[in-house]
């Protein structure tokens, strides 16, 4: 892994802001559920805040992201007003997509957020025309395209990079390898060491970065954006973090050793950030109003979800086609 | 060769390629993607695509790496932001490939966001059996695609709808799968005026008869033609129905004709089980019921993979002797 300096204050001020809004905003889906208040299904991020902050820290508001099933992290970080997203995660008519996308299927095309697919793998190509559609516009932008080190076993990932790179398309493939698809262990799964390997093998620029270290990840990041934007072709980011609280709520990590899981733990990249803030001498009470705004925004954000709507049975037979389907 | 004194005639390839070419000419959002597509690999396999990349360049008209997947999200990702992607899949059996591309994402999005985001693409893809190409080259799958909430599915008939319906399928805001026929590629009809334009959703009737309503699309057109030649020669005249868009099809003028003729045969060259003629055929009961003089009847091609040999491919196969049984069959 590289040796990066470490980034400047305001980046990891932004950073960690992004990050601990994602950190508290899973704690609150996590007891919500736990409390009956929401009968959701949940992917939990904890633990994966700042590979997602870092990455949307060094994009634009109207770059483009696809991300997936467990894709919070990457919704938050992109911009999301946490009442839409909240109230969309919730099922009700205020949400994102009127409730008719749910956890798994997040659109919000004002934050560039253009698609959230609950089939792995699937992403990456349409990352690609997201790209290709930028190319041809000359527009500028970057498209960001999220999945974990388990897509990379699906055929889809390497049409995808394959394409990625003979079109020099403008895009980031962040792979946020947390060592576990679904149940299975990286090594009982995946026949190279590394995802970086995979991207090589397709000729693409490739690199592994510690994920959780937000100055890592942010160099990454930002040379990637530059390297896509500079018309020179895709990257393929393997960011190295790891998931606390198992594939999807409920799941209880028996098939993590527990060594491994003590370790992760210790490694947890939120206090060190907040650490590395301190030691940039941002003050105590500076990070603690950063943490109660965000803990004001998600409990706002909380009880517009609750309070809002459901939305009218009827809406099913709306925005099938572009014309209303007849009862 | 046109004379002063017939309509000038084209093959089906040719409209199809006069209807992209049109598009890309209207919209600067149309783009091309698909396997050798481009001239510099010869303008496509069965040369559909040829000389549209000499004229809008290989930016517009690209060809791709034999990746289905990749394929068809390029074309849902593009879309997605305004774009208006034509991806050939080559063959309508390739799109197995791609089905999740297809139902999961093309299909899907525009519900799933709530109508934030649409994906106006098209997929043209070239099958049907009949010169040999065996059970992965031929098969007939609109009834899967019609299966699914959100896309719309469509075949041509003959040349000049085939130019109409291209046009609009590709300016359709919703995704749509346009089925074409390899033994027809090279089947003539009289030329489209440039500006023809056939809408979408709406059937046509190509022979109007008073005995019994013959509903098809695609293929089975020709076969319908052949057959109510011979049921005429028997004193039956049949009506046949050209649905031109599968889904969402066209209820009113097939509800109207059966109305009329109070005797319906669907007729398709896909497997007779589970088509979308048990659906068709269902939904005239359902609206028609104690008009009816029998019960629907339907053909389509037997419950097996397209066979290769040409003794087995042609028993397999549905043909007009068939649509002529089952007709006289309802009719007693």
């Amino acid at each position: 892994m590289a040796n990066t300096d470490m980034a400047d204050k305001d980046v990891l001020t932004d950073i960690f802001t992004r990050a601990d809004l994602i950190m508290q905003s899973d704690i609150k889906f996590r007891q919500m559920i736990g409390a009956g208040q929401l009968q959701i299904v949940y992917y939990p991020v904890r633990g994966q805040e700042v590979v997602s902050a870092a990455m949307m820290a060094a994009v634009n508001q109207d770059d483009y992201l696809v991300t997936i099933y467990r894709g919070l992290h990457d919704q938050l970080a992109k911009g999301i007003p946490s009442k839409d997203l909240w109230a969309e995660f919730a099922g009700k008519v205020t949400g994102t997509c009127k409730g008719k996308g749910g956890p798994m299927h997040i659109t919000h095309p004002e934050t560039g957020v253009m698609v959230t697919t609950g089939i792995v793998g699937s992403g990456l190509p349409i990352a690609n025309g997201l790209a290709l559609a930028s190319q041809l516009e000359k527009d500028g932008k970057v498209t960001v395209c999220c999945f974990g080190d388990g897509a990379t076993n699906i055929g889809a990932f390497h049409e995808a990079l394959n394409m990625a790179q003979i079109w020099k398309l403008p895009v980031i493939f962040l792979c946020q390898n947390n060592l576990y698809g679904e149940h299975t262990a990286m090594a009982e799964s995946t026949s190279s060491e590394t995802i970086k390997q995979r991207g090589e093998g397709l000729g693409v620029r490739s690199v592994r970065v510690n994920g959780n270290d937000a100055s890592e990840m942010y160099a990454a990041a930002k040379e990637a954006v530059e390297f896509a934007r500079a018309g020179s072709g895709p990257t393929l980011i393997e960011a190295m973090t790891f998931r606390y609280h198992g594939h999807l709520l409920g799941d209880t990590s028996h098939y993590i050793p527990e060594a491994e899981m003590e370790q992760a733990k210790k490694d947890d990249p939120m206090p060190i950030l907040r650490q590395q803030l301190l030691d940039l001498q941002i003050s105590e009470a500076d990070i603690a109003a950063i943490e109660k705004k965000n803990a004001d925004i998600i409990e706002e954000a909380s009880q517009f979800a609750l309070d809002s709507d459901y939305p009218p049975g009827e809406e099913y037979r709306i925005d099938v086609l572009d014309v209303e389907i007849a009862a | 060769m046109s004379d002063d004194n017939k309509p000038e005639e084209i093959m089906f390839a040719q409209a199809l390629n006069m209807a992209m070419n049109k598009a890309m000419a209207d919209d600067p959002k149309v783009i091309l993607l698909g396997e050798d597509i481009a001239d510099k690999q010869g303008g496509g396999v069965f040369k559909v695509t040829a000389g549209l990349s000499a004229q809008y360049g290989t930016e517009r008209v690209r060809s791709t790496p034999i990746s289905e997947q990749a394929i068809v999200g390029a074309a849902v990702g593009s879309a997605l932001v305004g774009y208006k992607p034509v991806a050939e899949i080559m063959l309508m059996n390739f799109i197995t490939v791609a089905m999740d591309q297809l139902v999961n994402h093309a299909a899907k999005l525009r519900f799933m966001s709530g109508g934030q985001t649409s994906v106006p693409l098209t997929i043209r893809t070239t099958t049907g059996a009949g010169t040999g190409l065996g059970g992965q080259h031929s098969d007939m799958l609109e009834a899967w695609l019609a299966h699914v909430p959100g896309l719309k599915v469509v075949a041509a008939s003959n040349p000049a709808d085939a130019y109409g319906l291209l046009y609009s399928s590709i300016m359709d805001d919703n995704p749509v799968v346009f089925i074409e026929n390899t033994p027809g590629y090279f089947v003539k009809g009289p030329a489209p005026a440039p500006d023809h334009t056939v809408p979408l959703g709406k059937a046509s009737v190509p022979r109007e008869g008073t005995d019994i309503s013959l509903i098809t699309y695609g293929s089975g057109v020709s076969r319908c033609h052949a057959a109510a030649e011979k049921l005429a020669a028997d004193g039956v005249s049949a009506e046949i129905v050209d649905l031109r868009t599968i889904a969402p099809w066209d209820e009113e003028t097939v509800f109207t004709s059966v109305a009329k003729t109070k005797a319906a045969v669907v007729v398709h060259e896909a497997v007779k089980s589970f088509g979308t003629g048990a659906e068709i055929s269902s939904r005239i009961h359902e609206e028609l019921f104690s008009d009816l003089k029998a019960a629907v009847g339907r053909v389509g091609s037997g419950y097996a993979p397209v066979p290769f040999s040409p003794t087995i491919e042609k028993a397999w196969m549905f043909n007009d002797d068939d649509v002529v049984r089952e007709a006289k069959k309802i009719l007693g």
